[in-house]
Order: structure tokens, then C-alpha cells, then sequence
């Protein structure tokens, strides 16, 4: 009999009082008994549309079968079946847009809480499983990937299951890509990260940091090396800024740079050496995650006030409901239909305040919201020491500059067909290189796709 | 992990490190610059590379140990590693079809001026030098330097050694000779950077400056190294670190290196762990060549 509760079990979190004080995770995941009476809410229907909602087809209802009886071993494989980075999908996958917004019980309700029991089984997994992972035999073939980040590391794991050797190459100094430089401790600790490429590495993936494709070696030169084929998933690149008065001052931030400081080099850690600027009241200017990964940061990193300043309404924003949900629970101000028109500073360069501009809802714009007008003569100031800017990012240029063949749009970002090819024969691509700044899913089923175009193009031209 | 093979003192703060790195000597051209991190805690630090050799497989680096990293950098001897070393990013100096330049570096960018001018004058160009130091004391590479250039000019701000003055004194009096340069290429601290600039600047001569603002990833993702020139924002890390010195906004420069000064002067008060050198070097980290 299902459990016909209209809502989820809810997810247990650190208060919002306490958390703003560290940088622990929020969500502190089910426990078996939380879990299992979550999966009892499946109804496992014959067509489970919720699959086709997956871009890595993780076979849902028949993992969460295995969690309501109790088998979370079996639930794990069933999902690292086809998905390589399970503990990273139940933490940021934008399931409501995915999976859970196809799911029949959101008709009435509240869907099957899927990426919460996804991240059971995978906390379950981590903290019990004894066993290696059974290494596949290699195929003697090898494949390069450009790129650490999520479309990379699951082109890489699956590749690698395949009978692949796969090298990852990695221009930081740590595997990970955005999930280490960009999503928060709070959202993502990374030593969940570091347990699923310590996964890959078990599988027998290679990783190579510190090398930077398109500047240590060129593309051409991995094909040189004797790499049969090449994944490029190098992710978004350089960071957006608005082109108004005052973005050079002391105190404007890239939300990459702001974040990167904190994620990856650890400044909220006084074991380091990273400095971050002190401040005491932020405007983050954005309205997507990486907006409201800013805020929550500056929030813990001690700022008395901050605020999101969004040119649209609450309701345009791209981020996931859950963030801004959370970002609110913590203090951060939410100051939407305001526009940046200039930074302000002292006489000594910093940040004093931020102005904007008063916007209103008119038609729908291309994007099918309603587009901001500004309302003339609406300047005002918001007094602020620091602006962290997240408005997007432009492709990196370092691999098509240096690669012959590889056509990306004007925008810059490489093209790649429905099977991820890209316009140079043996080179796939996918994630931000490809879409410009999108989800961690996303970019996880672009590199699933690449896999399986890899290894048909490897064996098609090792049979001709 | 990168092997130092090489170790040299080359004046009291400045330091030589020949670095096993085979992929980036390989690699490297004049104007490129590596990211180092020293150990886990460490911030990541670029430095020019002032040499390199791709028979060895080794990479030259010459660092002023001014902040905790390149002071812990300093206390490495031979055989030891550091623990990360990327590159060669940037791009590299553009030395094609220049015939007359003045390559000119400043302090420790001597360093940085002496690969540049090495590749010139590979190149066929005729190239003099000025190199300019405080005092005697802390003159470093004049023998490398005399080695790939035509004339090798070497200033004093005290006069003693060389000829007294700064270095855009000795610009000014190589023009006003009747010195033809179709390119002057200046590497040093910020403000004889931007004073350069204006010693060229009514000669209409091309004038390279070589910047090394505050980064993290150096490969085009944070940001942070972004300068105006031109009234653009650009990012040293993709874009240069070469720039137009006629458009570089110096000041505003000057002024993000100097964004965690504060916290430096804390931190260094707070933790004396490493050696006491290069106190007078004010500048932030980042700012070393």
C-alpha cells in the first residue's frame, strides 16, 4: 500500500541561525527510517515518467523499490548503473525541473522526494560499502577528457566502465571543475566530491591536474600522445561583468572569483592563506544560484547585511526555489526590480555603495519573461562594501583558439551535434563549453551522451 | 609535485629556482608565466618565466620573496618539491618584425625583461637594455643580460653602479641621441611602468608593459586579473599579460594589487613563520614579477 502523504518527508537542516555561523551542509539528509518511508510514496507506475525526465536515465522507481525494502545496496547500483556521480546528483540536481516535475504524485501534492533518496543511497553507499570497485577489463583504446567538472568526470566513468583508459585533464590543482570551485561547502562538502573522482580514480581513471588543454598541450597534441578520441568539457569561462562605472573598484567581486576564493582555496578557513575582503553589507547582483551560492557565502563569511540585487521579480529568477527558499531563511534581502547603473567608491577606490535604478514588468521579452523597464529618475543608492557580480559567463577561448576545425557561434560557445560531435572528427564536447552556463545535469547527461558517441566512433574506426 | 633542481640567491630577497616542469618547458615562450602553490594552504601565485630549457625539461623562475608564499618558496632548497606548477598560460610576447628595441626592466622585472630580450634578439632585432636597480647591492642577471643584447645600460637610483638615475632618464637620453625604437618593451614596478609610458608616449613608440595583477585560476575563469586598457576590461591571464602600456590604466592597477594589503600586513604580523626578507617590499603578493 503507498504511502499516500500529500508531502515529502521533510529533510532535516541545521537551523538557519546556526548554519549562517559555519560553512557545514544545510541539508542533512534522510535517515534509513526518513528514507524508507519516503519511498514509500512511489507509486511505481508502468511508464515511470520520471526517467525521461533524468538526461542520465537513472532507473527510479526501481531504485526506490530497493530503498523501501531495505536494500540500499542494491538501490546504490541500480543508480551508479548509469549514473557516476550520485552523492553530487541528490545535492544539486534541479530535480524539481527534472525528474520530480514528472513525477505522477506532483499532480496532487508534493512529487516523490527522488534526488533526496538518490543522496541516501549514495550517503548510504560512502559510509558502509567495503568493497572496491570491480576495475573492467581495458579495451587498449584511450580517450583524453578536457575538463574535471560534471560532464567530464561522467564522460570519464563511463568511458572507463566501457574498458576505456581515460585521462582527465585538469587545469586546477584539484578535481572537480564547478563542484569544487563553485558550489559551496553548505550545498556540496567536497569531500563527497573527492569520494566520487576517488571513485573514478578506483576505476581506473586518470587524473592529470594542473594542465591546462589548449596552453600545456594543444588538442592536436593529445591526438599526437595516441589518444583516439577527445572530450571537451572545460566548462563556462570568463566571468560577465555589467560594463558600468565603479566594477574595477576595491570590493566588486566575480561571483567565480568571490566563490573560487572560498570553495576551492578555502579563505573561510584560517589554516589558509587565501584573504577575502571583510564585509559588512554585499550586493550580490543576479537572480540564478550562483547568485544565491554568493549571498549565503557572504552571509557565513560574516557580512551583517546582503542583499540580491535583480533587475526582474522574485518570480523570473532563474535560481531553484529550494535556494532561494534557504537564502531567505538566512537574512539575505531580496532587492528585485532594481537595476546597477553604478558602483560607487571612496576616495581610496573601494566600494561605498551600489546605485540602482527602479525597474517595472512590461510584455514578455524573448526569453518569454516579462521584460524590466527601467522607471526614469528611480536612482538610488544601496550602501554596500562589496558587489559580487553574477550575471553569467562567456565561453573560454583557450581550446578554440587552439584548435583548428573547431567552429563554436558567435557567442563562442563550441558546437556540437545531437551526439555531441563536435566539428573536428575524434572531438566531442558538452557542458557549458557547449551551452554556456546551465546545470550540473545538464552538463552530466551531455558527457553520458559523448561516452556512448565515443566509444561508437573508436570502435567504427578500429573496425574500417 | 615539481622538483627544484636549481637553487640561487641572486640578491638578499631575490631567488633563482631552476624547476623540473618538462610539459611546460616544452612549452614555454618569452612573456608566459606559470602558477605555483606552495602546499595545501598556499595561495596561487603567478610568476613570469624568465628561462627555460626543453632538452632539461626544467623552467626558470626569479621571485622577490615579499608575501608568505614566495617567502615560503624562498626557504626551499635543491631536491625539494613544490607542490603545484601550471603553465605556461598567457600569451606570449609578440617579438615578430621589430628591428630596433629597448627592452628595459626594473628591479626583479629584469627577470622578465631578460627572456623578452633574449627572444628578440634571437630573433635578429637590434636590442639594447637598460636595467635599472636601487643600488649596487641588489643588481642581479647583468651577465645574462649583456649576453642577449647589443648594449646593456645599467642605472642606480644612488649611483652606485652604473650611471645615477632611474631608467626613463636613460630612455630619454637614448632617444634624444637619435635612437630609432619601433618598440620598447618595459617590465617593472607599476609606477616606472607607467612613467615609461610617457617618456614614449609623444614619440608615438610601441610600448609593451608586462602586467601581473592579482589571479587565481589563470586561465580565464575568476576575473580577478582584469585591467582596463583602452577604457576595456581585459583579462591579463588570456589577454596578456602584455598590453599596450599607452593604454593601460596604471592607477586603477595600482589599486587592485593593493585589495588585500591590510589583510597581508595582519597576516604577517600575526605569523612571523617565515624569514624577515624583503620587508620594504610593500608589495601585495601578487605584484611580484
Amino acid at each position: 500500500m503507498a504511502n499516500l502523504s500529500l508531502t515529502k518527508v521533510p529533510m532535516p537542516e541545521q537551523k538557519p541561525e546556526e548554519r549562517i555561523t559555519n560553512f557545514d551542509e544545510v541539508a542533512l539528509g534522510y535517515t534509513v527510517e526518513q528514507a524508507k518511508e519516503e519511498a514509500t510514496r512511489c507509486l511505481n507506475c508502468k511508464n515511470h515518467p520520471c526517467v525521461s525526465g533524468c538526461p542520465v536515465n537513472v532507473r527510479i522507481p526501481e531504485f526506490i523499490a530497493k530503498v523501501a525494502a531495505g536494500e540500499f545496496e542494491e538501490a546504490y547500483k541500480i543508480i551508479a548503473s548509469t549514473n557516476c556521480l550520485p552523492a553530487v546528483c541528490g545535492r544539486v540536481c534541479t530535480q524539481e525541473s527534472q525528474c520530480e516535475s514528472k513525477c505522477v504524485r506532483g499532480a496532487k501534492g508534493e512529487s516523490v522526494g527522488i534526488g533526496r533518496l538518490e543522496r541516501f543511497v549514495a550517503d548510504y553507499h560512502m559510509a558502509n560499502a567495503a568493497e572496491a570497485p570491480v576495475v573492467p577489463e581495458k579495451n587498449g583504446h584511450r580517450v583524453a577528457v578536457v575538463g574535471s567538472g560534471p560532464s567530464g568526470l561522467t564522460c570519464a566513468g563511463d568511458l572507463a566502465r566501457l574498458g576505456y583508459s581515460v585521462t582527465v585533464f585538469e587545469a586546477f590543482h584539484k578535481a572537480g571543475g564547478v563542484l569544487v570551485y563553485g558550489i559551496p561547502e553548505f550545498r556540496l562538502p567536497k569531500a563527497i566530491v573527492q569520494k566520487e573522482v576517488d571513485n573514478l580514480e578506483a576505476l581506473g581513471v586518470e587524473m592529470r591536474t594542473n594542465f591546462v588543454i589548449g596552453k600545456t598541450l594543444t588538442v592536436d597534441e593529445l591526438f599526437a600522445e595516441g589518444y583516439e578520441a577527445i572530450f571537451i568539457g572545460s566548462g563556462a569561462g570568463l566571468p560577465s561583468f555589467m560594463g558600468i562605472e565603479g566594477e574595477s573598484l576595491i570590493g566588486v567581486y566575480s561571483a567565480n572569483e568571490y566563490l573560487t576564493r572560498v570553495n576551492l582555496m578555502k579563505a573561510y578557513s584560517k589554516e589558509y592563506d587565501t584573504p577575502i575582503r571583510q564585509s559588512k553589507a554585499v550586493a550580490v547582483v543576479g537572480g540564478g544560484n550562483v547568485a544565491m551560492d554568493s549571498a549565503r557565502t557572504a552571509k557565513r563569511l560574516g557580512a551583517e547585511k546582503v542583499y540580491i540585487v535583480y533587475r526582474r521579480s522574485e518570480e523570473e529568477m532563474p535560481a531553484r526555489a529550494e535556494e532561494v527558499h534557504h537564502a531567505k531563511e538566512e537574512g539575505i534581502e531580496f532587492m528585485c526590480l532594481n537595476n546597477p547603473t553604478r558602483i560607487l567608491g571612496t576616495e581610496g577606490g573601494e566600494v561605498r555603495a551600489i546605485e540602482v535604478l527602479s525597474m517595472e514588468l512590461g510584455e514578455p521579452d524573448a526569453s518569454g519573461r516579462r521584460k524590466p523597464i527601467a522607471i526614469s529618475g528611480s536612482e538610488h543608492e544601496i550602501e554596500v562594501d562589496t558587489v559580487i557580480m553574477a550575471i553569467g559567463t562567456s565561453p573560454n577561448p583557450l581550446i578554440r583558439s587552439t584548435t583548428e576545425g573547431l567552429d563554436a557561434t558567435s557567442r563562442g560557445c563550441l558546437i556540437a551535434d545531437e551526439t555531441m560531435a563536435t566539428t573536428r572528427p575524434g572531438v566531442y564536447a558538452g557542458g557549458d563549453a557547449v551551452t554556456g552556463a546551465a546545470t550540473v545535469i545538464l552538463a552530466m547527461g551531455a558527457g553520458k551522451k559523448a561516452a556512448v558517441s565515443i566509444d561508437k566512433y573508436i570502435k567504427e574506426k578500429n573496425e574500417g | 609535485m615539481y622538483k627544484i633542481v636549481t637553487k640561487r640567491q641572486l640578491n638578499e630577497a631575490v631567488t633563482l629556482m631552476e624547476v623540473e616542469a618538462p610539459y611546460i618547458a616544452a612549452k614555454a615562450k618569452a612573456g608566459q608565466f606559470i602558477i605555483f602553490r606552495i602546499d595545501q594552504y598556499g595561495e596561487r601565485i603567478p610568476l613570469t618565466i624568465a628561462d627555460h630549457d626543453a632538452e632539461k625539461g626544467t623552467v626558470t623562475i626569479i621571485f622577490q620573496a615579499v608575501g608568505s608564499s614566495t617567502k615560503a618558496l624562498a626557504q626551499l632548497n635543491e631536491g625539494d618539491y613544490i607542490l603545484d606548477f601550471v603553465g605556461p598560460l598567457g600569451r606570449a610576447t609578440e617579438i615578430e618584425g621589430y628591428k630596433n628595441v629597448c627592452v628595459i626592466g626594473g628591479g626583479v622585472g629584469c627577470a622578465i625583461a631578460y627572456p623578452s630580450a633574449k627572444a628578440l634578439h634571437e630573433a635578429g632585432a637590434h636590442v639594447d637594455m637598460i636595467a635599472g636597480f636601487r643600488n649596487k647591492d641588489i643588481v642581479i642577471l647583468e651577465d645574462e643580460m649583456r649576453a642577449v643584447c647589443d648594449n646593456l645600460y645599467v642605472t642606480t637610483d644612488d649611483g652606485s653602479y652604473g650611471e645615477k638615475g632611474f631608467v626613463t632618464n636613460k630612455l630619454q637620453a637614448l632617444i634624444d641621441a637619435g635612437n630609432q625604437y619601433d618598440l620598447v618593451i618595459a617590465i617593472g614596478p607599476i609606477p616606472m611602468m607607467k612613467f615609461l609610458c610617457e617618456v614614449t608616449r609623444p614619440y608615438g613608440i610601441k610600448t609593451i608593459v608586462s602586467l601581473n595583477p592579482i589571479m587565481i585560476d589563470g586561465t580565464g575563469m575568476c576575473g580577478g586579473c582584469r585591467v582596463t586598457v583602452g577604457g576595456k576590461i581585459r583579462f591579463a591571464c588570456v589577454d596578456g599579460p602584455d598590453f599596450d602600456g599607452h593604454e593601460v590604466d596604471f592607477d586603477e592597477l595600482t589599486r587592485r594589487n593593493s585589495y588585500y594589503k591590510t589583510q597581508e600586513r595582519e597576516r604577517a604580523s600575526h605569523e612571523c613563520r617565515i624569514l624577515k626578507m624583503g620587508e620594504e617590499a610593500e608589495a601585495s603578493e601578487s605584484k611580484e614579477v
